[in-house]
Protein backbone atom coordinates (compact mmCIF):
# COMPACT_ATOMS: atom_id res chain seq x y z
CA UNK A 1 0.00 0.00 0.00
CA UNK A 2 1.18 3.51 -0.81
CA UNK A 3 2.06 5.91 2.02
CA UNK A 4 -0.23 8.88 2.71
CA UNK A 5 0.85 12.22 4.17
CA UNK A 6 -0.92 15.41 5.17
CA UNK A 7 0.19 18.46 3.20
CA UNK A 8 -2.56 21.03 3.75
CA UNK A 9 -4.94 22.11 6.51
CA UNK A 10 -8.03 24.32 6.60
CA UNK A 11 -10.72 25.06 9.16
CA UNK A 12 -13.53 27.25 10.31
CA UNK A 13 -14.25 26.75 14.00
CA UNK A 14 -16.10 28.47 16.82
CA UNK A 15 -12.71 29.94 17.82
CA UNK A 16 -11.81 31.50 14.46
CA UNK A 17 -11.81 31.21 10.71
CA UNK A 18 -8.43 29.72 9.83
CA UNK A 19 -6.13 27.05 11.20
CA UNK A 20 -3.52 29.20 12.93
CA UNK A 21 -5.93 31.56 14.76
CA UNK A 22 -8.10 28.60 15.82
CA UNK A 23 -5.06 26.71 17.11
CA UNK A 24 -3.63 29.77 18.90
CA UNK A 25 -6.93 30.46 20.66
CA UNK A 26 -7.27 26.77 21.53
CA UNK A 27 -3.86 26.81 23.21
CA UNK A 28 -4.82 30.07 24.94
CA UNK A 29 -7.68 28.18 26.58
CA UNK A 30 -10.44 30.17 24.91
CA UNK A 31 -14.00 28.88 24.64
CA UNK A 32 -16.21 29.27 21.57
CA UNK A 33 -19.42 28.96 23.59
CA UNK A 34 -22.01 31.66 24.08
CA UNK A 35 -25.74 32.10 24.50
CA UNK A 36 -27.37 31.69 21.09
CA UNK A 37 -28.60 35.02 19.72
CA UNK A 38 -29.32 34.16 16.09
CA UNK A 39 -32.75 32.75 16.91
CA UNK A 40 -35.16 32.37 19.79
CA UNK A 41 -33.96 29.91 22.43
CA UNK A 42 -36.35 30.93 25.19
CA UNK A 43 -38.33 27.68 24.93
CA UNK A 44 -35.29 25.39 24.47
CA UNK A 45 -33.70 23.65 27.45
CA UNK A 46 -30.23 24.26 25.98
CA UNK A 47 -29.63 27.92 25.12
CA UNK A 48 -25.92 27.79 24.37
CA UNK A 49 -23.76 26.73 21.45
CA UNK A 50 -20.28 27.22 20.04
CA UNK A 51 -20.74 29.44 17.01
CA UNK A 52 -18.29 30.74 14.46
CA UNK A 53 -17.24 34.36 15.04
CA UNK A 54 -18.79 36.11 12.04
CA UNK A 55 -17.39 39.41 10.84
CA UNK A 56 -15.58 41.14 8.02
CA UNK A 57 -12.85 38.50 7.78
CA UNK A 58 -10.28 40.38 9.83
CA UNK A 59 -8.87 39.18 13.16
CA UNK A 60 -9.89 35.58 12.60
CA UNK A 61 -13.53 36.35 11.89
CA UNK A 62 -15.45 34.46 9.24
CA UNK A 63 -16.85 36.40 6.31
CA UNK A 64 -18.74 34.02 4.01
CA UNK A 65 -18.29 36.42 1.07
CA UNK A 66 -14.55 35.69 1.19
CA UNK A 67 -15.23 32.06 0.26
CA UNK A 68 -18.36 31.90 -1.91
CA UNK A 69 -20.28 34.34 -4.10
CA UNK A 70 -23.25 35.82 -2.22
CA UNK A 71 -25.63 34.71 -4.99
CA UNK A 72 -24.38 31.11 -4.58
CA UNK A 73 -24.58 31.26 -0.77
CA UNK A 74 -28.26 32.07 -1.09
CA UNK A 75 -28.86 28.66 -2.69
CA UNK A 76 -27.19 26.48 -0.07
CA UNK A 77 -27.15 25.70 3.62
CA UNK A 78 -24.22 27.03 5.58
CA UNK A 79 -22.43 23.68 5.87
CA UNK A 80 -21.57 24.04 2.19
CA UNK A 81 -20.14 27.54 2.65
CA UNK A 82 -18.08 26.37 5.64
CA UNK A 83 -16.74 23.55 3.46
CA UNK A 84 -15.82 26.00 0.71
CA UNK A 85 -13.89 28.12 3.23
CA UNK A 86 -11.97 25.23 4.80
CA UNK A 87 -11.29 23.62 1.41
CA UNK A 88 -9.84 26.79 -0.08
CA UNK A 89 -7.59 27.20 2.96
CA UNK A 90 -6.37 23.60 2.80
CA UNK A 91 -5.61 23.73 -0.92
CA UNK A 92 -3.81 27.07 -0.52
CA UNK A 93 -1.85 25.70 2.43
CA UNK A 94 -0.81 22.67 0.40
CA UNK A 95 -0.08 24.93 -2.57
CA UNK A 96 -2.00 22.42 -4.69
CA UNK A 97 -4.12 23.99 -7.42
CA UNK A 98 -4.29 21.44 -10.21
CA UNK A 99 -4.69 22.95 -13.65
CA UNK A 100 -3.55 20.15 -15.97
CA UNK A 101 -6.07 17.45 -16.83
CA UNK A 102 -3.73 14.78 -15.39
CA UNK A 103 -3.44 16.57 -12.03
CA UNK A 104 -7.17 17.26 -11.93
CA UNK A 105 -8.21 13.65 -12.47
CA UNK A 106 -5.77 12.42 -9.82
CA UNK A 107 -7.17 14.80 -7.19
CA UNK A 108 -10.40 13.80 -5.48
CA UNK A 109 -12.80 15.10 -2.85
CA UNK A 110 -14.29 13.30 0.12
CA UNK A 111 -16.29 15.63 2.33
CA UNK A 112 -18.94 14.48 4.77
CA UNK A 113 -21.54 16.00 7.01
CA UNK A 114 -23.57 14.46 9.79
CA UNK A 115 -26.94 16.01 8.97
CA UNK A 116 -26.37 18.39 6.06
CA UNK A 117 -28.95 21.04 5.34
CA UNK A 118 -31.38 20.53 8.16
CA UNK A 119 -32.15 24.23 8.45
CA UNK A 120 -33.03 24.56 4.79
CA UNK A 121 -35.20 21.45 4.98
CA UNK A 122 -37.05 22.91 7.95
CA UNK A 123 -37.64 26.19 6.12
CA UNK A 124 -38.74 24.53 2.88
CA UNK A 125 -41.20 22.29 4.70
CA UNK A 126 -42.91 25.41 6.07
CA UNK A 127 -43.09 26.90 2.56
CA UNK A 128 -44.58 23.64 1.28
CA UNK A 129 -47.23 23.67 3.98
CA UNK A 130 -48.08 27.36 3.79
CA UNK A 131 -47.64 28.15 0.09
CA UNK A 132 -47.58 24.88 -1.76
CA UNK A 133 -45.16 22.90 -3.96
CA UNK A 134 -44.84 25.55 -6.70
CA UNK A 135 -42.93 27.74 -4.26
CA UNK A 136 -40.15 25.19 -3.57
CA UNK A 137 -36.91 26.51 -5.06
CA UNK A 138 -35.05 24.45 -7.67
CA UNK A 139 -32.03 24.92 -5.39
CA UNK A 140 -33.77 23.34 -2.42
CA UNK A 141 -32.49 19.81 -3.12
CA UNK A 142 -28.96 20.55 -4.41
CA UNK A 143 -28.41 23.07 -1.62
CA UNK A 144 -29.16 20.55 1.17
CA UNK A 145 -27.60 17.31 -0.09
CA UNK A 146 -24.60 16.30 1.97
CA UNK A 147 -22.41 15.37 -1.02
CA UNK A 148 -23.00 18.81 -2.52
CA UNK A 149 -20.35 20.20 -0.15
CA UNK A 150 -17.88 18.11 -2.12
CA UNK A 151 -19.74 18.90 -5.32
CA UNK A 152 -19.37 22.66 -4.93
CA UNK A 153 -15.73 22.32 -3.82
CA UNK A 154 -14.85 20.12 -6.79
CA UNK A 155 -16.47 22.55 -9.22
CA UNK A 156 -14.73 25.57 -7.66
CA UNK A 157 -11.29 23.95 -7.83
CA UNK A 158 -11.53 21.63 -10.84
CA UNK A 159 -10.98 18.45 -8.81
CA UNK A 160 -12.03 15.57 -11.08
CA UNK A 161 -10.81 12.54 -9.15
CA UNK A 162 -12.98 10.38 -6.88
CA UNK A 163 -15.93 12.42 -5.60
CA UNK A 164 -17.34 10.82 -2.50
CA UNK A 165 -19.09 11.72 0.75
CA UNK A 166 -19.44 10.21 4.19
CA UNK A 167 -22.42 10.31 6.55
CA UNK A 168 -21.66 8.69 9.89
CA UNK A 169 -23.00 11.20 12.43
CA UNK A 170 -20.23 12.34 14.75
CA UNK A 171 -17.63 10.04 13.17
CA UNK A 172 -18.11 11.60 9.73
CA UNK A 173 -14.98 13.78 9.63
CA UNK A 174 -12.72 10.96 10.79
CA UNK A 175 -14.23 8.45 8.36
CA UNK A 176 -13.87 10.96 5.52
CA UNK A 177 -10.15 11.40 6.18
CA UNK A 178 -9.59 7.69 6.75
CA UNK A 179 -11.46 6.62 3.63
CA UNK A 180 -9.73 9.30 1.55
CA UNK A 181 -6.39 7.98 2.79
CA UNK A 182 -7.39 4.50 1.63
CA UNK A 183 -8.26 5.81 -1.84
CA UNK A 184 -4.73 7.20 -2.10
CA UNK A 185 -3.13 4.10 -0.59
CA UNK A 186 -4.93 1.91 -3.13
CA UNK A 187 -4.09 4.16 -6.05
CA UNK A 188 -7.52 5.61 -6.89
CA UNK A 189 -6.10 9.11 -6.41
CA UNK A 190 -2.78 10.81 -5.66
CA UNK A 191 -4.27 13.72 -3.76
CA UNK A 192 -7.53 13.92 -1.79
CA UNK A 193 -9.19 16.88 -0.19
CA UNK A 194 -11.02 15.37 2.79
CA UNK A 195 -12.92 16.44 5.86
CA UNK A 196 -16.24 17.24 7.44
CA UNK A 197 -18.59 20.17 7.73
CA UNK A 198 -21.67 20.94 9.81
CA UNK A 199 -24.14 23.77 10.37
CA UNK A 200 -26.47 22.40 13.06
CA UNK A 201 -27.00 25.49 15.19
CA UNK A 202 -30.69 26.04 14.56
CA UNK A 203 -33.90 25.55 16.49
CA UNK A 204 -34.82 22.21 14.94
CA UNK A 205 -31.47 20.49 15.55
CA UNK A 206 -31.18 21.91 19.07
CA UNK A 207 -34.70 20.68 19.83
CA UNK A 208 -33.92 17.25 18.40
CA UNK A 209 -30.68 16.73 20.29
CA UNK A 210 -32.29 18.14 23.44
CA UNK A 211 -35.02 15.51 23.17
CA UNK A 212 -32.29 12.86 23.01
CA UNK A 213 -31.09 14.31 26.34
CA UNK A 214 -27.69 14.77 24.74
CA UNK A 215 -27.22 18.52 25.29
CA UNK A 216 -25.77 20.52 28.15
CA UNK A 217 -28.59 22.31 29.98
CA UNK A 218 -27.05 23.26 33.34
CA UNK A 219 -24.73 26.01 32.13
CA UNK A 220 -27.01 28.36 30.21
CA UNK A 221 -25.80 31.19 32.45
CA UNK A 222 -22.11 30.32 32.06
CA UNK A 223 -21.67 29.04 28.48
CA UNK A 224 -17.86 28.76 28.62
CA UNK A 225 -18.14 26.28 31.50
CA UNK A 226 -20.70 24.04 29.76
CA UNK A 227 -18.41 21.71 27.82
CA UNK A 228 -16.49 19.88 30.58
CA UNK A 229 -15.40 16.40 29.52
CA UNK A 230 -14.54 13.98 32.38
CA UNK A 231 -15.71 16.51 34.97
CA UNK A 232 -18.22 15.29 37.54
CA UNK A 233 -20.60 18.19 36.73
CA UNK A 234 -20.81 17.52 32.99
CA UNK A 235 -24.38 17.08 31.75
CA UNK A 236 -24.28 16.92 27.97
CA UNK A 237 -22.49 18.28 24.93
CA UNK A 238 -22.42 21.86 23.71
CA UNK A 239 -23.23 21.97 20.02
CA UNK A 240 -20.72 23.54 17.63
CA UNK A 241 -20.55 24.43 13.95
CA UNK A 242 -17.75 24.61 11.40
CA UNK A 243 -15.62 22.60 9.03
CA UNK A 244 -12.19 21.00 8.86
CA UNK A 245 -10.38 19.90 5.70
CA UNK A 246 -7.04 18.28 5.03
CA UNK A 247 -5.12 17.71 1.84
CA UNK A 248 -3.89 14.12 1.85
CA UNK A 249 -1.22 13.17 -0.62
CA UNK A 250 0.68 10.13 -1.70
CA UNK A 251 4.12 10.39 -0.08
CA UNK A 252 6.26 10.26 -3.24
CA UNK A 253 3.93 12.75 -4.95
CA UNK A 254 4.34 15.19 -2.05
CA UNK A 255 8.09 14.68 -1.90
CA UNK A 256 8.53 15.15 -5.64
CA UNK A 257 6.89 18.57 -5.60
CA UNK A 258 8.62 19.65 -2.40
CA UNK A 259 5.38 19.93 -0.42
CA UNK A 260 5.45 20.68 3.27
CA UNK A 261 4.56 17.48 5.14
CA UNK A 262 2.75 17.90 8.45
CA UNK A 263 2.35 14.25 9.35
CA UNK A 264 1.86 10.79 7.94
CA UNK A 265 -1.53 9.12 8.21
CA UNK A 266 -0.32 5.71 9.33
CA UNK A 267 -3.45 4.12 10.73
CA UNK A 268 -7.21 4.07 10.43
CA UNK A 269 -9.57 1.83 12.35
CA UNK A 270 -13.33 1.34 12.06
CA UNK A 271 -15.84 -0.59 14.11
CA UNK A 272 -19.52 -0.87 14.96
CA UNK A 273 -21.11 -1.21 18.38
CA UNK A 274 -24.28 -3.04 17.29
CA UNK A 275 -25.75 -1.97 20.59
CA UNK A 276 -27.98 1.16 20.65
CA UNK A 277 -28.98 4.02 18.34
CA UNK A 278 -27.58 6.81 20.54
CA UNK A 279 -25.73 5.24 23.50
CA UNK A 280 -22.30 3.65 23.17
CA UNK A 281 -21.89 0.07 24.29
CA UNK A 282 -21.16 0.29 28.06
CA UNK A 283 -18.16 -2.03 27.80
CA UNK A 284 -16.45 0.31 25.32
CA UNK A 285 -15.67 -2.63 23.10
CA UNK A 286 -16.43 -0.79 19.85
CA UNK A 287 -14.12 2.08 20.79
CA UNK A 288 -11.41 -0.37 21.83
CA UNK A 289 -11.62 -2.28 18.58
CA UNK A 290 -11.39 0.74 16.30
CA UNK A 291 -8.39 2.14 18.20
CA UNK A 292 -6.71 -1.29 18.15
CA UNK A 293 -7.31 -1.57 14.42
CA UNK A 294 -5.73 1.84 13.81
CA UNK A 295 -2.65 0.90 15.84
CA UNK A 296 -2.36 -2.44 14.10
CA UNK A 297 -2.60 -0.82 10.69
CA UNK A 298 0.05 1.70 11.72
CA UNK A 299 2.36 -0.96 13.15
CA UNK A 300 2.46 0.97 16.40
CA UNK A 301 2.45 -0.43 19.94
CA UNK A 302 0.35 1.23 22.66
CA UNK A 303 3.58 2.40 24.33
CA UNK A 304 4.40 4.44 21.22
CA UNK A 305 1.22 6.53 21.42
CA UNK A 306 1.94 9.99 22.89
CA UNK A 307 -1.28 11.94 22.48
CA UNK A 308 -4.93 11.04 22.06
CA UNK A 309 -7.53 13.57 20.97
CA UNK A 310 -10.53 11.98 22.65
CA UNK A 311 -14.06 11.94 21.35
CA UNK A 312 -14.88 13.20 24.90
CA UNK A 313 -18.19 14.96 24.31
CA UNK A 314 -18.86 16.00 27.93
CA UNK A 315 -21.54 13.35 28.31
CA UNK A 316 -21.74 10.17 30.37
CA UNK A 317 -20.03 8.40 27.45
CA UNK A 318 -16.68 10.02 28.36
CA UNK A 319 -16.10 7.35 30.99
CA UNK A 320 -16.76 4.54 28.53
CA UNK A 321 -14.18 5.91 26.08
CA UNK A 322 -11.67 6.33 28.91
CA UNK A 323 -12.13 2.70 29.97
CA UNK A 324 -11.56 1.58 26.41
CA UNK A 325 -8.40 3.69 26.15
CA UNK A 326 -7.11 2.23 29.42
CA UNK A 327 -7.76 -1.25 28.11
CA UNK A 328 -5.87 -0.37 24.93
CA UNK A 329 -2.87 1.19 26.65
CA UNK A 330 -2.47 -1.15 29.61
CA UNK A 331 0.77 -0.36 31.40
CA UNK A 332 1.55 2.40 28.89
CA UNK A 333 -1.33 4.58 30.19
CA UNK A 334 0.87 6.77 32.38
CA UNK A 335 2.92 7.91 29.42
CA UNK A 336 -0.01 9.21 27.39
CA UNK A 337 -1.74 12.61 27.34
CA UNK A 338 -5.39 12.56 26.26
CA UNK A 339 -7.52 15.67 25.99
CA UNK A 340 -10.89 16.65 24.60
CA UNK A 341 -10.71 19.84 22.57
CA UNK A 342 -14.51 19.80 22.56
CA UNK A 343 -14.09 21.54 25.92
CA UNK A 344 -13.11 24.59 23.89
CA UNK A 345 -14.91 24.35 20.53
CA UNK A 346 -17.92 22.23 21.47
CA UNK A 347 -19.12 19.27 19.44
CA UNK A 348 -18.97 19.97 15.71
CA UNK A 349 -20.81 16.70 14.94
CA UNK A 350 -19.90 15.71 11.37
CA UNK A 351 -17.01 18.19 11.31
CA UNK A 352 -15.64 17.17 14.72
CA UNK A 353 -13.47 14.28 13.53
CA UNK A 354 -11.81 16.42 10.85
CA UNK A 355 -11.17 19.46 13.04
CA UNK A 356 -9.86 17.24 15.83
CA UNK A 357 -7.61 15.33 13.43
CA UNK A 358 -6.10 18.69 12.48
CA UNK A 359 -5.59 19.57 16.14
CA UNK A 360 -3.84 16.20 16.57
CA UNK A 361 -1.59 16.98 13.59
CA UNK A 362 -0.76 20.41 15.05
CA UNK A 363 -0.04 18.78 18.40
CA UNK A 364 2.61 16.76 16.57
CA UNK A 365 3.93 19.83 14.74
CA UNK A 366 4.22 22.00 17.85
CA UNK A 367 4.91 19.23 20.39
CA UNK A 368 2.10 20.32 22.66
CA UNK A 369 -1.07 18.63 23.87
CA UNK A 370 -4.02 21.05 23.94
CA UNK A 371 -5.93 21.20 27.22
CA UNK A 372 -9.20 19.81 28.48
CA UNK A 373 -10.92 22.93 29.81
CA UNK A 374 -13.21 22.94 32.85
CA UNK A 375 -11.85 19.68 34.22
CA UNK A 376 -12.19 20.89 37.81
CA UNK A 377 -13.23 17.67 39.49
CA UNK A 378 -12.57 14.56 37.42
CA UNK A 379 -15.30 11.96 37.82
CA UNK A 380 -12.78 9.27 37.03
CA UNK A 381 -9.44 8.13 38.34
CA UNK A 382 -6.87 7.32 35.74
CA UNK A 383 -3.14 7.14 35.17
CA UNK A 384 -3.69 8.90 31.84
CA UNK A 385 -2.87 12.62 31.80
CA UNK A 386 -6.17 14.31 30.87
CA UNK A 387 -4.38 17.66 30.38
CA UNK A 388 -6.65 19.71 32.67
CA UNK A 389 -6.94 23.48 32.13
CA UNK A 390 -3.55 24.14 30.48
CA UNK A 391 -1.88 22.69 27.39
CA UNK A 392 1.12 20.47 28.03
CA UNK A 393 4.38 20.77 26.13
CA UNK A 394 5.67 17.26 25.56
CA UNK A 395 7.09 14.87 23.02
CA UNK A 396 4.40 13.88 20.53
CA UNK A 397 5.52 11.60 17.72
CA UNK A 398 2.33 9.58 17.42
CA UNK A 399 -1.20 10.93 17.89
CA UNK A 400 -4.54 9.15 17.80
CA UNK A 401 -7.84 10.92 17.14
CA UNK A 402 -11.11 9.24 18.15
CA UNK A 403 -14.64 9.79 16.86
CA UNK A 404 -17.78 7.88 17.79
CA UNK A 405 -21.21 8.47 16.31
CA UNK A 406 -24.89 7.79 16.83
CA UNK A 407 -25.76 4.41 15.43
CA UNK A 408 -22.66 2.92 17.08
CA UNK A 409 -20.19 3.93 14.38
CA UNK A 410 -16.57 4.38 15.46
CA UNK A 411 -13.42 5.64 13.75
CA UNK A 412 -9.85 6.28 14.87
CA UNK A 413 -7.11 8.03 12.90
CA UNK A 414 -3.43 7.59 13.69
CA UNK A 415 -0.84 10.17 12.67
CA UNK A 416 2.94 10.09 12.96
CA UNK A 417 5.47 12.89 12.91
CA UNK A 418 7.18 12.99 9.53
CA UNK A 419 10.57 11.33 9.65
CA UNK A 420 13.31 13.67 8.53
CA UNK B 1 -40.11 52.46 -18.57
CA UNK B 2 -43.05 50.72 -16.93
CA UNK B 3 -43.20 49.87 -13.29
CA UNK B 4 -43.28 46.20 -14.26
CA UNK B 5 -40.06 46.55 -16.24
CA UNK B 6 -38.33 48.21 -13.30
CA UNK B 7 -39.39 45.49 -10.94
CA UNK B 8 -38.43 42.67 -13.32
CA UNK B 9 -34.96 44.14 -13.75
CA UNK B 10 -34.53 44.49 -10.02
CA UNK B 11 -35.52 40.85 -9.44
CA UNK B 12 -33.16 39.64 -12.16
CA UNK B 13 -30.21 41.65 -10.84
CA UNK B 14 -30.79 40.39 -7.31
CA UNK B 15 -31.29 36.74 -8.15
CA UNK B 16 -28.43 36.45 -10.61
CA UNK B 17 -26.08 38.72 -8.67
CA UNK B 18 -25.32 40.93 -11.69
CA UNK B 19 -24.83 44.67 -12.09
CA UNK B 20 -28.22 46.34 -12.70
CA UNK B 21 -26.69 48.11 -15.74
CA UNK B 22 -26.23 44.74 -17.45
CA UNK B 23 -29.90 43.88 -17.10
CA UNK B 24 -31.11 45.30 -20.40
CA UNK B 25 -34.27 44.19 -22.19
CA UNK B 26 -32.24 42.32 -24.79
CA UNK B 27 -30.16 40.45 -22.23
CA UNK B 28 -30.56 36.67 -22.28
CA UNK B 29 -30.63 35.11 -18.84
CA UNK B 30 -28.35 32.25 -19.84
CA UNK B 31 -26.15 33.76 -22.57
CA UNK B 32 -25.62 37.23 -21.10
CA UNK B 33 -26.35 37.10 -17.40
CA UNK B 34 -24.67 33.82 -16.39
CA UNK B 35 -27.82 31.95 -15.37
CA UNK B 36 -28.13 28.18 -15.58
CA UNK B 37 -31.34 26.24 -16.15
CA UNK B 38 -32.10 26.08 -12.41
CA UNK B 39 -31.60 29.84 -12.08
CA UNK B 40 -34.20 30.42 -14.78
CA UNK B 41 -36.70 28.19 -12.95
CA UNK B 42 -36.12 30.19 -9.80
CA UNK B 43 -36.47 33.48 -11.68
CA UNK B 44 -39.86 32.45 -13.01
CA UNK B 45 -40.92 31.57 -9.47
CA UNK B 46 -39.73 34.98 -8.29
CA UNK B 47 -41.80 36.68 -11.02
CA UNK B 48 -44.87 34.66 -10.04
CA UNK B 49 -44.39 35.68 -6.45
CA UNK B 50 -43.73 39.35 -7.12
CA UNK B 51 -46.59 39.79 -9.59
CA UNK B 52 -49.01 37.43 -7.93
CA UNK B 53 -49.55 35.48 -11.11
CA UNK B 54 -49.02 32.01 -12.44
CA UNK B 55 -46.64 31.35 -15.32
CA UNK B 56 -47.41 27.94 -16.88
CA UNK B 57 -44.42 25.78 -17.84
CA UNK B 58 -45.01 26.17 -21.60
CA UNK B 59 -45.03 29.96 -21.23
CA UNK B 60 -41.98 29.86 -18.93
CA UNK B 61 -40.05 28.08 -21.68
CA UNK B 62 -40.50 31.08 -23.96
CA UNK B 63 -39.15 33.57 -21.41
CA UNK B 64 -35.49 33.70 -22.36
CA UNK B 65 -34.63 37.38 -22.06
CA UNK B 66 -35.43 40.21 -19.67
CA UNK B 67 -37.67 41.68 -22.36
CA UNK B 68 -39.57 38.39 -22.74
CA UNK B 69 -40.36 38.47 -19.03
CA UNK B 70 -41.47 42.09 -19.11
CA UNK B 71 -43.71 41.49 -22.13
CA UNK B 72 -45.32 38.41 -20.60
CA UNK B 73 -45.95 40.10 -17.28
CA UNK B 74 -47.29 43.31 -18.81
CA UNK B 75 -49.81 41.19 -20.68
CA UNK B 76 -50.69 38.73 -17.91
CA UNK B 77 -50.02 40.23 -14.52
CA UNK B 78 -53.06 41.45 -12.66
Amino acid sequence: MRRVVVTGLGMVTPLACGVEPSWRRLLDGQSGASVVERFDVSDLPCKIACTIPRGDGSDGTYNPDDWMEPKEQRKVDEFIVFAMAAAQQALDDADWHPTSYEDQISTGVLIGSGIGGIEGIAEASLILKERGPRRISPFFIPGRLINLAGGYVSIAHGLKGPNHAVVTACSTGAHAIGDAGRLIALGDADVMLAGGTESPVNRLALAGFASCKALCTAFNEEPARGSRPYDRDRDGFVMGEGAGMVVLEEYEHAKARGAKIYAELIGYGLSGDAYHITAPSPDGDGAYRCMSAALKRGGVTPAEVDYINAHGTSTMADGIELQAVERLLGDAAAGVSMSSTKSSIGHLLGAAGAVEAIFSILAIRDQVAPATLNLDNPSVETAIDLVPHKPRARKIDVALSNSFGFGGTNASLLFRRPQS
Amino acid sequence: MSEIADQVKKIVAEHLGVEPAKVTENASFIDDLGADSLDTVELVMAFEEAFNTEIPDDAAETILTVGDAIKFLEKNAA
